[in-house]
């Protein structure tokens, strides 16, 4: 029983994590039409953004409080994040979107070796895994087999407020607003005046900054990044995204927690070899396509002739 | 017609371009020292550039078309005359050898991309299937090892059912997923499979024709040649066939109908184009000939393990048919030259290759999106202009 919850609360922790890095998908997708495949390394650039900054603020302030701390690594991690985000969305992604989707999907790809490769060249000693220091207290509590950790609780109630927040811009601001009618139609929104080059921008910003968070929670989470961890963890964002469906971000948080699910399953299911949780996940994602083509929540399309 | 395009035109400008694809490449497959790599890269570099401000490309594209025969002679010719040159060089011969296995299998993803339009993220895991059947055929059973080579693109096919219903069922970026999935669980499958040699992979014997071994070099009088000239002749039997499969798929009835489920589903399906049953051809001849070329790839490394048949191996075919121009095979030629010789030659540079060639990846799908040599409409009247 006790290990059934252990397996719970880790699966909810993974979740969580995976939900994130979908909404950044299908927020990007909503507005132009496009996988972004590179989120997932968007995701590793944060949480290397997040110990770099960590790293500078231990040589020159290190009597600062600890919360401080976290508080300024995730703010750089976002800060820096965004940027990239922005960069990437003006230079590359709005400029390709004429072409078939195939290139864009292709060319983000190729942006992710990209980023990986500078990380693991350009970071001192990036081709290793660098530990991530544990910024939140480490207090627990166990009973038995089960442990809970307080900064697991602290990073899962974290990742609610910030799907909070991505609910209330999306839903109560005219920011948001505005990424609602340039999904729903670009032309007929720059018709009424919004300004689509900065809808298009702030999304990138929006998206990336909750990849940010994602990073940095990945980070404190294993206490230990690493460079490759970009390509699995965007598939898999991008995978929570499909099953929910393109486009719906409500539809991402729950592909995400799917996802989990489907890879503690995995594991429960196949104790002897853990490392079957990734080929059952993907193979149920497999399935799940088959059966649900446009994922659970489906697109609102109709076929025109 | 400016002068460059009748130039091209004529028989001296396919053989001109031709010699000077021979030089090069045989310049740069000897190239040792950091100096004779750069010059040859930064000759080809500015050759490219030149090439696509002028639209040479489209010129060069069409004199091909016009002359295919002599254009097909010219690359066989090639092909034989760097095989002899480099008849003692092992390790330029497996680099020969390397570039027709890769182009054998863009082909057959270019029949499932470039003429029916089924994306296929997992070309390198059909490649890695063939290549696995081979090795597991020749240590498990008493078969001819000839007949490994069909029956790995064989199990190619059966194991690309697996993924039918999926495939025919989405489409765009929800197909896309799903062989992306497939390529990410046949990874790991593999890596955790003891039953396939885990990571560590396991040896695949060498191929026997007759009594004919592949894995021992020839001597004829004084010269000692490779053994990989075998695998290399072989493949390159294996790649003419494939290439003019493909050629003459595409100019039959079925080409059009692929073209026309490609371009468009909906109008097709009231030609009364059966959709379904185009794709599954496409998709399964296309894995098969991945298959095929993964197996005969397995025998001439004489080792594979996980770490062969990774994503982004499949994403290096996919930008492999890119560069080259979707749907264009001879372009696949050309891009998978460069492709597959680029990177091993960055060797004096070995940390930083993956880096540049993702960079002239991304750049190339930024600045030329259809490709070095895009593939030309279909002409219907009599005579082509």
């Amino acid at each position: 029983m006790d290990l059934l919850l252990q397996y719970c609360i880790n699966g909810l922790m993974l979740g969580m994590m995976y939900a994130l890095v979908a909404v950044g998908f299908t927020l990007f997708f909503g507005v132009l039409d496009v996988i972004v495949f590179s989120h997932g390394d968007t995701v590793m650039i944060g949480s290397f953004a997040g110990l770099a900054t960590y790293w500078w603020l231990h040589a020159f302030y290190p009597a600062l409080a600890l919360g401080w701390v976290a508080l300024l690594v995730l703010m750089a991690a976002a800060v820096t994040v965004a940027f990239l985000g922005v960069i990437v969305a003006d230079t590359m992604i709005v400029p390709l979107r004429k072409g078939p989707a195939l290139n864009t999907l292709l060319a983000t790809m190729m942006l992710g070796t990209v980023l990986r490769e500078s990380i693991r060249l350009f970071f001192p000693d990036g081709s290793n895994p660098q530990t991530f220091p544990a910024l939140l207290p480490g207090w627990s509590w166990s009973s038995g087999n089960l442990t809970l950790r307080f900064d697991n609780l602290v990073l899962f109630c974290g990742g609610v407020l910030i799907i909070f927040l991505i609910h209330m811009i999306i839903n109560r601001t005219r920011l948001g607003m505005a990424i609602r009618a340039v999904a729903q139609d670009e032309e007929a929104a720059r018709i009424m005046g919004v300004n689509y080059r900065f809808v298009v921008l702030a999304t990138f910003a929006l998206g990336s900054v909750v990849a940010a968070f994602a990073g940095v929670m990945n980070g404190l989470y294993y206490s230990e990044i690493n460079f490759g961890v970009g390509l699995l963890l965007g598939a898999i964002g991008f995978s929570s995204a499909v099953i929910g469906g393109l486009g719906n971000i409500y539809g991402a948080i729950l592909g995400g927690f799917i996802f989990a699910l489907l890879q503690t399953l995995g594991a429960v299911a196949v104790p002897f070899a853990s490392a079957y949780k990734d080929v059952f996940a993907f193979g149920a994602v497999i399935v799940l396509m088959a059966w649900r083509p446009t994922g659970l929540i489906a697109e609102l399309s109709s076929q025109r002739v | 017609m400016n002068r460059v395009a009748v130039f091209f035109s004529g028989l001296p400008g396919c053989i001109l371009p031709a010699l000077l694809l021979l030089a090069w490449s045989s310049f740069f497959l000897t190239a040792e020292d950091q100096i004779s790599v750069f010059l040859s890269l930064i000759s080809l570099a500015a050759c490219v550039i030149v090439a696509v401000r002028m639209r040479w490309g489209n010129v060069l594209r069409d004199s091909i078309a016009a002359h295919e025969r002599l254009w097909d002679a010219c690359l066989i010719a090639i092909m034989l005359a760097l095989l002899v040159l480099f008849r003692e060089d092992h390790y330029s011969l497996f680099l020969l050898g390397t570039i027709m296995a890769y182009a054998t299998a863009v082909m057959g993803l270019n029949v499932q991309l470039g003429y029916a339009g089924v994306l296929n993220f997992s070309c390198a895991s059909f490649f890695g299937v063939g290549g696995y059947t081979a090795a597991m055929l020749m240590a498990g059973t008493g078969l001819p090892p000839l007949l490994t080579l069909p029956l790995g693109g064989a199990i190619a096919a059966l194991t690309g059912c697996v993924l039918l219903l999926p495939v025919l069922r989405t489409s765009g970026h929800y197909a896309a997923l799903v062989t992306m999935a497939f390529a990410l669980l046949f990874r790991v499958f593999l890596d955790v499979s003891e039953w396939f040699g885990g990571p560590q992979g396991i040896p695949v014997a060498p191929l026997t024709i007759a009594g004919l071994d592949f894995s021992r070099g020839i001597s004829w009088g004084d010269t000692e040649f490779s053994f990989y000239l075998k695998y290399d002749l072989l493949l390159l039997l294996v790649l003419c066939l494939a290439y003019s499969l493909t050629r003459r798929l595409e100019r039959s009835w079925i080409g059009l109908a692929l073209d026309a489920v490609r371009s468009d589903e909906v109008a097709s399906a009231c030609f009364g184009i059966n959709i379904q049953r185009w794709k599954i051809t496409a998709f399964t001849l296309g894995n098969f000939l991945s298959g095929l070329a993964g197996a005969l790839y397995a025998m001439m490394l004489a080792y594979i393990s996980p770490a062969n048949f990774t994503f982004a191996d499949s994403l290096l075919f996919l930008s492999i048919l890119l560069l080259g121009g979707i749907g264009n095979i001879q372009g696949v030629l050309v891009a998978t030259v460069l492709v597959v010789i680029i990177p091993e030659k960055f060797q004096v540079i070995q940390e930083y290759r993956y880096l540049i060639y993702s960079a002239l990846v991304l750049l190339m799908i930024v600045f030329r999106p259809v490709g070095l040599l895009p593939r030309k409409p279909r002409v219907y009247t009599g005579n082509p202009a």
